[in-house]
């Protein structure tokens, strides 16, 4: 199941929009986003396709693996075709027993299964084509403004970075201690809830040591090579905009203007 | 008793990219009362072994047998297994977790369950068996220094009175002192209860002054398996794998080459005193 | 002056409890005096708690002193409007290769170290570039540090270490967690730095195989300094060593034992072509 989500996985490929800045991106998978929710009727439904068509095409990214990602929401997709299936008023088609099934219901729930489906698929594109630093390096930069109103815009990206690099560590951790608890008899799987959860304690208390050491660790070995927070500090890859951000910084304002005008107007 | 490895093959992550094929058609049987050190590179697979003999990990073709019985028999307890053959990891931070040392060193037998007061008088022979003072009994197991967590841990599996013991590693980052007290109470143990050991080991000095058999793992296979003589006979081929033998055994060669006559093999300090001090007397 | 000057130097950690009386004070450095003049190898020997972390972490000024003096580089280490220019020239390498790596791409992390000075960006490519060929990690740049070997990860700490331009570096005991090839491995790049670049080393260790390359050796014992020299004269007094919990490489120790025996051997034999040599004479 947790092998299943790809968003947060990189797919790494050399393409159009691999290559954009990922603050471009980040605003055109937020554009894409409220797209997604504001259109209308068929040639809404027609824009929001061939724009999602157009991207997966430039991105180089198998279509398969991206359709990988919608196994981990299959669940939410199911129970909420299903609540806008029945649950919606109006004209009836079929009838039975205490559910009935209607027209605004089946179109209802085909668009919320639209929806959804190319939510995750929009915004995996956004993560299979840009690196975990990248878009941390991005969103420090495209928070920026936030940092006037005191939030640690910096500190926040540093916390998502460092934690990007630590979670694979963690996880070989869990499964070294678990191994060592095993070989002492531990039994992980039988027995109730209660039971279970006690059986946790063995492998969560050296777990957790183990990351208070290591985050002791990596604070003094920051603070070692000069590490004082984000004042006056230079960028080895810094963030710059160019011509094809600007395109694309058009091409999305542009698209989003279209659907909103197609459900204005129709 | 013994430990009969047969034809035993291990892949990690099988038909993906990432394919390993850690363990490649591993024979091997180890008798009952053997003290045996198993070398050789990170990633030659020997920590993969290791798993396989306590049933930890799980063969993917061929057979292991303890005692003439298939572990891999369906009705096969493999959970009591893993109290007969003791494994002790590396790192003791990875098993220690209780508020005291005593109650640390009981999990292993509660686990098996044995009643609270059964639990406690195995830890009680088993701290005593690693000779850890009996004022440290009570106080956290966070608090002791590196070569005393290590105690605690292989006390934490000798509580379960296991018939073979397996360490892996005991001896990363001690210092010297620290270094010969641990492998000189593993070889204690091995004395006076004939208890079966695996030592597996970076260092040729320490296995070839405590072990009696030596296996040398490279990539997936058993490359030597002989008296610590007998492999490191072979050094040049150790040589050509990244290994070496200990600097006393090239000492040796380099003494014989010199027309120094030394006599023998030697893997030791005192194995070489002896063979310098004969060819001197001649 | 000398680059590392420390006259008297003590650290104490002290534990209070609850109502912040004192409990129990243990005294990590006493009186120690380290001098360690510019482009010397000086290894620190020890065993565990003899108080050499604690000796390596003032030299960074990680830890603040609590009696005598220390200067780094002609710079008090008690004013700190010197803490930053002392941290970027006595740069440091800690024990677990792991939990010193803060970026998730190697040539990233080594950049880490500049990006903090403000260093420029075109300024911060060459020394990342120059760092990790100084190291042979170059062809690494681009992977990610989980998938390497442990004397790898180490040579990327000490990289990024060198993309600072430290004239020192000092390694807390950065071979304790590898295997042998990879202790070999970045005792190589240590030695090359060391030899060819001129940077000053402190090794703090207690293999004693690593301080047969260094120029002298301090020997801490209980938060003292009880022994200091060359590895030569320090490896010749085997018993002392030994009454401090260390020990002397393999070699050492049998051209000791053949000496006790009535072989007419030099003192403080280091490599086996030394004690060929000197059998042979005999013979």
């Amino acid at each position: 199941m947790l092998r299943d989500i790809t968003i947060g996985q990189y797919y790494p490929a050399d393409s159009v929009i691999h290559r954009l800045d990922p603050r471009t991106k980040l605003m055109a998978a937020m554009l894409y986003i409220l797209s997604l929710f504001v259109f209308q009727g068929w040639a809404g439904f027609a824009a929001v396709t061939l724009a999602l068509v157009l991207m997966i095409a430039l991105s180089k990214v198998p279509f398969g693996y991206m359709v990988r990602g919608l196994k981990a929401i299959a669940v939410i997709l199911i129970i909420t075709i299903l609540f806008n299936l029945f649950l919606t008023p109006g004209e009836t088609i079929v009838e039975f027993w205490k559910l009935r099934i209607t027209w605004e219901g089946l179109k209802n729930a085909g668009f919320m299964a639209v929806r959804l489906t190319y939510l995750i698929l929009g915004s995996s594109i956004l993560t299979l084509t840009t690196t975990p630093n990248q878009l941390t390096d991005g969103m420090e930069k495209a928070l920026k403004p936030f940092n006037k109103l005191h939030v640690p815009v910096h500190e926040i990206s540093m916390m998502m970075s460092i934690a990007l690099r630590f979670i694979p560590i963690l996880i070989e951790e869990t499964d070294k201690i678990m191994k060592a608890q095993l070989a002492r008899g531990a039994d992980f799987e039988s027995g109730n809830l209660i039971k279970k959860a006690k059986s946790m304690v063995p492998l969560l208390v050296p777990l957790f040591i183990s990351a208070f050491r290591r985050a002791n660790d990596l604070a003094m070995a920051m603070e070692a090579r000069c590490y004082h927070g984000g004042d006056g500090r230079t960028k080895m890859k810094p963030l710059r905009y160019k011509k094809a951000d600007i395109a694309a910084y058009l091409l999305s304002a542009g698209y989003f203007a279209g659907v909103i005008a197609l459900k204005v107007l129709l | 008793m013994s430990i009969i490895l047969d034809k035993v093959n291990y892949v990690y992550s099988e038909k993906t990219a990432y394919e390993i094929h850690a363990l490649k058609n591993i024979n091997l049987k180890i008798e009952d009362g053997e003290f045996i050190g198993v070398i050789g590179h990170t990633g030659s697979g020997k920590s993969t072994l290791i798993q396989h003999l306590n049933g930890l990990m799980h063969a993917t073709s061929g057979g292991i047998y303890y005692n003439g019985q298939d572990i891999y028999d369906e009705d096969y307890d493999r959970k009591k297994l893993r109290g007969r053959v003791g494994l002790v990891f590396q790192y003791p931070e990875h098993q220690l977790f209780e508020t005291t040392i005593f109650a640390d060193v009981s999990f292993g037998p509660k686990n098996q369950g044995l009643s609270k007061k059964e639990a406690e008088l195995k830890a009680f022979t088993a701290l005593r068996s690693v000779g850890l003072p009996e004022d440290y009994w009570y106080r956290s197991p966070f608090e002791l220094s590196g070569g005393q967590k290590r105690r605690v841990a292989i006390a934490g599996v000798l509580a379960m009175e296991p018939e073979v013991l397996i360490l892996d590693e005991p001896t990363a980052g001690l210092d010297p002192r620290g270094r010969d007290e641990i492998l000189d109470q593993v070889a204690k143990l091995h004395e006076e209860r004939n208890m079966t050991i695996i030592l597996v080991s970076h260092s040729m000095e320490d296995v070839a002054k405590y072990v009696e058999r030596l296996i040398v793992m490279n990539q997936g296979s058993i490359m030597l398996d002989g008296t610590p003589g007998e492999v490191f006979a072979h050094y040049q081929e150790l040589e050509a794998v990244g290994l070496a033998a200990p600097q006393i055994t090239y000492l040796m060669h380099d003494l014989r080459k010199r027309g120094i006559q030394v006599p023998g093999i030697a893997t030791t300090l005192e194995e070489a005193k002896e063979a310098i001090l004969q060819a001197f007397k001649k | 002056m000398n680059f590392i000057e420390a006259r008297k130097l003590v650290h104490e950690y002290i534990r209070r409890d609850e109502e912040g009386n004192v409990e129990s004070i243990l005294t990590a450095l006493n009186q120690v005096d380290l001098d360690v003049k510019q482009g010397e190898f000086v290894a620190v020997l020890g065993h565990n708690g003899s108080g050499k972390s604690t000796l390596a972490k003032h030299l960074n000024v990680l830890l603040s002193a609590s009696g005598g003096t220390l200067w780094v580089d002609g710079k008090d280490t008690e004013n700190a409007d010197n803490l930053w220019a002392i941290r970027q020239n006595a740069g440091m390498v800690f024990q677990n290769p792991d939990n010193q790596i803060i970026a998730s791409v190697v040539e990233e992390d080594v950049a880490f170290g500049p990006e903090n000075i403000g260093v420029p960006t075109p300024e911060i490519w060459k020394r990342v570039e120059r760092s990790l060929k100084s190291v042979g990690m170059i062809k690494y740049r681009e992977h990610s540090p989980n998938r390497l070997s442990g004397g790898q990860k180490q040579r990327v700490a000490i990289a990024g270490v060198m993309a600072m331009e430290p004239k020192c570096i000092v390694l807390d005991e950065p071979t304790a967690m590898l295997d042998p090839n990879g202790r070999r491995e970045v005792l190589d790049a240590v030695e090359q730095l060391n030899k060819e670049k001129g940077i000053t080393v402190i090794l703090i260790t207690h293999y004693m195989e690593e301080v047969v390359r260094a120029d002298r050796v301090y020997v801490m014992d209980n938060g003292k300094v009880v022994m200091q020299g060359n590895p030569r004269s320090i490896f010749s007094q085997v018993d002392t060593l030994k009454s401090y919990r260390l020990d002397v490489p393999q070699i050492t120790m049998l051209a000791y034992e053949l000496k006790k025996e009535g072989f007419n051997i030099p003192e403080g034999i280091l490599t086996r072509q030394e004690l060929v040599e000197a059998l042979c004479q005999l013979y």
